[in-house]
């Protein structure tokens, strides 16, 4: 890790502000014409990435045009992020060929990529708010004193002056109003993102990638980002775009890339499509896995949520989950889906609004106000939230429910040891014994454990929060089973899930939510992945 | 090359095979402590005659009962990620209290109630302080040293408190049917915080918050009660071992206890318990704190200057948590 940032400190002449070319050709056109195979910048043929148990990638190919903006659409979970971060050099390929600029490239690590000028923003940035946007942008990079001689004794020393001078060039020749000086804490969220791509400028990056750069900033915003956008294009740069969202795709895309489960679906010039045959393209699967979801009575009212909003994040959600109801939440990362699940678990407030169970409003201070009422839930973030990874299986599936072992504080380790038998067996979790600690185990059976340590409890309401997400598929299938038999006796379920064929083969009723809204409500009958996706985007119906 | 070898040296049999099987990190991981201990006390008995002798190996344990308490104490909060650097003064603190209670009323229950209180007040004002106001416990504990090493210098005007009687040394220097009163208070020290963390309620919540606190929360524990209930028992137990650290010399001293916390974190972490919290036993905590003893011990028989024994100890807290971070990262790396 560490040789890695060291050796990034590539030549700080690099950046002087002489390397820049004046604006002056100008787009040309490039909406129509998508002679395909001529000034590429990027060709990845046939890529393929496995994870254990999972093909992530299989066989994609991608073409990036000089100075245009490439969109690469898919559903969440499609590969998108792994294709990019194939080529930030994060993740290695298992197969297949890339050709940047004409020149092959195999495994690099992020530093090399860099350096041949593919630069990535992500969709979480990591930039240091403590330090000052000159540093931020020269970080690991930084101009030294001395004039670049090796042996000058001053060439240990950081030029700070030049650093602040050559940054502030490069924010006013942007057009950005911000001092190089100044904190990058003091900046919003998108003022971020365009230091960000200020930095990618300063490195002279040929391929900037932005994964959903506009998913956490407001629509001027976005205006200005995508002047910046056309100004890249402007000098030759070619840009690869993440984004769910349709109008924002129309509004930018030269060309189109779909890719969908891992695989290369279809490309072309963005003028062939419309919303509805991306759409189609990007869920056209039909449901291959049967889901094992049974019919069930479905009893009176257990959980509802009147009016409830949390600011900046969701805003007056409504909704009811019955007895024995499998309530599916879908909608894009970011949504809000999983902020509202942890306010009905008390791990977040609400500003506004009520949570009644059975028709009593609760108050929930933290998830123990909820877990004694009955309510529990599996966390999307299985290791951070769900599990203590350095403990054994038996003691994190009781630790929940420890009280039904220690009425006083002593631990009755045989009725403790029955219980986690008894759960071993009813989720069949594959484990040598109960006291591996549950690091060495599957992502399938560690779910099955971050399951298990609330069914020793007198459960109501069971939140799932992308309960299948980055597990096989056998466990996936089995997971699904449990779910169906939990409903059948008398839970209420709420699952959120970014797989549409699992919201539509699990769920007995789907709420579609999109930016902090629920958008739609469809009944099992009439839940599609059109209209799911249709709601979801925030599109048309 | 290298494969070569290695097929050559496959097919080994018995124990050595097994031992390739675990891995060194495995075996050191369970083991590790057991055979550091013994090998230690081989390596003793070997060096010096005196050692293996009754009189000296009591002598051992009554040395080993301070550090021994301060390290029980200290493990419930070193297994939930945090640190107490403040033991040295905080004995000191309670033992010169219990001390003068003794010398100004003669009774000897009185003086013990002073001392234990005043332990109970370090570790709330501790346990209080790092949960409401999320300091570091580091920083929180470090304040403390300071603040109970100047109260009670304040208090006596930096003058030891002597004029104890009779009866305020049997703590320390008492036997009972030949057995040191001082080594069987650690024993019933060891007995109940081992009950306390290994079979409790309360100490499973000790494990699961400290080895992942989102966890604990999202489990319904309430994570700030029990690191507060953990600076208790540790404020608790300090004052046990600054009673019969005063006790065994029978003079309230506000200078004593300088450096002890030093030692019984060594305890801790030799005994096996990581310092990013999670893992840990207090089997561990008393084997660490014995290597702790002999090691003093035999240096002291073999008349290595007190500055030596500092250099040695801090080796030897350097190399044992350099093994447990090696040795956890060969296991990850195996994983992966």
């Amino acid at each position: 890790m560490l040789t890695k940032l060291i050796s990034d400190e590539s030549a700080p002449s690099m950046v002087g502000g002489r390397d820049f070319v004046s604006p002056s050709a100008k787009p040309g056109s490039s909406a129509l014409q998508p002679t395909r195979g001529e000034d590429l910048v990027l060709e990845m043929r046939g890529i393929t990435k496995s994870f254990p148990g999972v093909k992530a990638l299989d066989g994609v190919n991608l073409k990036v045009r000089k100075g245009t903006v490439h969109v690469l659409c898919g559903e969440n979970g499609a590969g998108k992020s792994t294709l990019m971060k194939i080529l930030s050099g994060e993740y290695t390929i298992d197969e297949g060929e890339i050709y940047f600029k004409g020149e092959r490239i195999d495994h690099q690590d992020t530093s090399e990529a860099l350096e041949r000028g593919i630069a990535m923003i992500h969709q979480e940035l990591s930039p240091v708010p403590e330090m000052t946007i000159a540093e931020n942008v020269f970080l690991g990079r930084e101009p030294m004193m001395g004039g670049g001689k090796r042996f000058s004794p001053l060439s240990i020393f950081v030029d700070f002056r030049r650093m602040v001078a050559e940054t502030q060039q490069l924010l006013d020749r942007l057009g950005l109003k911000y001092r190089a000086d100044q904190k990058m804490g003091e900046l919003s969220v998108a003022g971020m993102q365009l230091v960000e791509i200020a930095k990618a400028i300063s490195r002279n990056a040929s391929l900037v990638i932005m994964d959903e750069p506009t998913s956490a900033i407001s629509d001027t915003e976005v205006a200005m980002l995508f002047s910046q956008i056309a100004d890249l294009k402007a000098r030759g740069v070619a840009i690869i775009y993440i984004s769910h969202k349709m109008d924002e795709i129309f509004q930018i895309a030269d060309d189109i890339t779909v890719i969908r489960d891992g695989q290369y679906v279809d490309s072309n010039a963005a003028t062939v499509y419309d919303e509805n045959k991306l759409i189609s393209l990007m869920v056209g699967r039909t449901i291959s896995t049967i889901f094992p979801k049974e019919t069930v009575d479905i009893g009176p009212v257990v959980l509802s949520v009147r009016r409830a909003s949390r600011h900046g994040v969701f805003q007056d959600i409504t909704f009811d989950v019955r007895k024995g109801e499998i309530l599916g939440l879908a909608g894009l990362i970011g949504a809000g889906r999983t902020e509202v699940v942890r306010a009905i678990f008390g791990l977040d407030r609400l500003d506004a609004g009520e949570i009644l169970l059975e028709g009593e409003p609760l108050r929930l201070d933290s998830p123990a106000d909820a877990i004694r009422n009955g309510i529990a839930m599996v966390s999307e973030d299985r290791k951070g939230e769900g599990l203590v990874l350095c403990r054994s299986v038996r003691e994190n599936i009781s630790l929940a429910n420890l009280k039904q072992f220690s009425p006083r504080q002593l631990i009755d380790r045989k009725k403790e040891a029955e219980a986690a038998n008894r759960m071993r067996d009813l989720l069949q979790i594959k484990t040598a014994d109960l006291e591996t600690t549950i690091e060495c185990l599957s992502g399938g059976n560690q779910q099955k454990i971050a399951i298990a340590k609330w069914l020793l409890g007198d459960l109501k309401v069971l939140i799932l929060d992308e309960p299948t997400r980055g597990i096989d598929v056998g466990a996936k299938s089995e997971i699904h089973k449990l779910m169906s038999q939990f409903a059948k006796q008398g839970l209420a379920i709420i699952m959120i899930s970014s797989e549409l064929p699992e919201i539509l083969g699990m769920s007995d009723r789907v709420l579609v939510m999109h930016e902090g809204a629920i958008t739609g409500e469809l009944s099992r009958e009439s839940a599609t992945q059109e209209n799911i996706m249709a709601l979801a985007t925030g599109g048309h119906k | 090359m290298t494969t070569n070898v290695e097929t050559i040296s496959q097919p080994g049999v018995g124990i050595i095979s097994r031992i390739r099987e675990m891995g060194f990190s495995a075996i050191y991981r369970k083991y590790g402590t057991l055979l550091i201990f013994f090998g230690i006390f081989i390596l003793a008995s070997l060096m010096d005659d005196a050692f293996l002798t009754t009189a000296n190996l009591t002598n051992v344990l009554r040395q080993v009962v301070v550090i021994s308490l301060l390290a029980c104490g200290v493990t419930f909060i070193i297994i939930l990620g945090h640190i107490d650097v403040s033991l040295g003064s905080v004995v000191a603190l309670t033992g010169t209290i219990a001390a003068s209670v003794m010398s100004m009323t003669g009774d000897l229950s009185l003086a013990i109630a002073a001392g234990l209180f005043a332990g109970l007040l370090t570790g709330v004002i501790n346990g209080v302080v790092v949960t409401y106001f999320k300091i570091p416990s580091f920083i929180m504990t470090l304040a403390m040293t300071t603040v109970a090493r100047g109260a009670i210098l304040l208090y006596t005007a930096g003058v030891p408190v002597s004029d104890l009687g009779e009866d305020f040394q049997i703590i320390g220097q008492g036997n009972i049917g030949g057995f040191p009163i001082s080594v069987l208070i650690l024993v019933v020290a060891v007995a109940i915080c081992w009950v306390t963390l290994h079979r409790t309620r309360f100490g499973r919540h000790v494990y699961a918050v400290g080895g992942n606190a989102k966890a604990a929360l999202a489990s319904g524990i309430n994570s700030d009660g029990v690191i507060r209930k953990a600076f208790i028992i540790n404020g608790v137990l300090a004052a046990v071992a600054g009673i019969v650290l005063m006790s065994r010399i029978n003079s309230g001293q506000p200078a004593a206890g300088v450096g002890y916390e030093f030692d019984a974190i060594t305890a801790v972490v030799v005994g096996g318990t990581s310092l990013m919290g999670g893992t840990g036993s207090m089997m561990g905590t008393l084997i660490g704190s014995l290597i702790i003893g002999i090691i003093n011990n035999i240096l002291n028989l073999m008349n290595v200057s007190s500055y030596w024994q500092q250099v040695v100890k801090g080796l030897i807290i350097a190399v044992a948590v350099i093994l447990d971070v090696m040795t956890k990262s060969a296991g990850a790396r195996k994983k992966s």
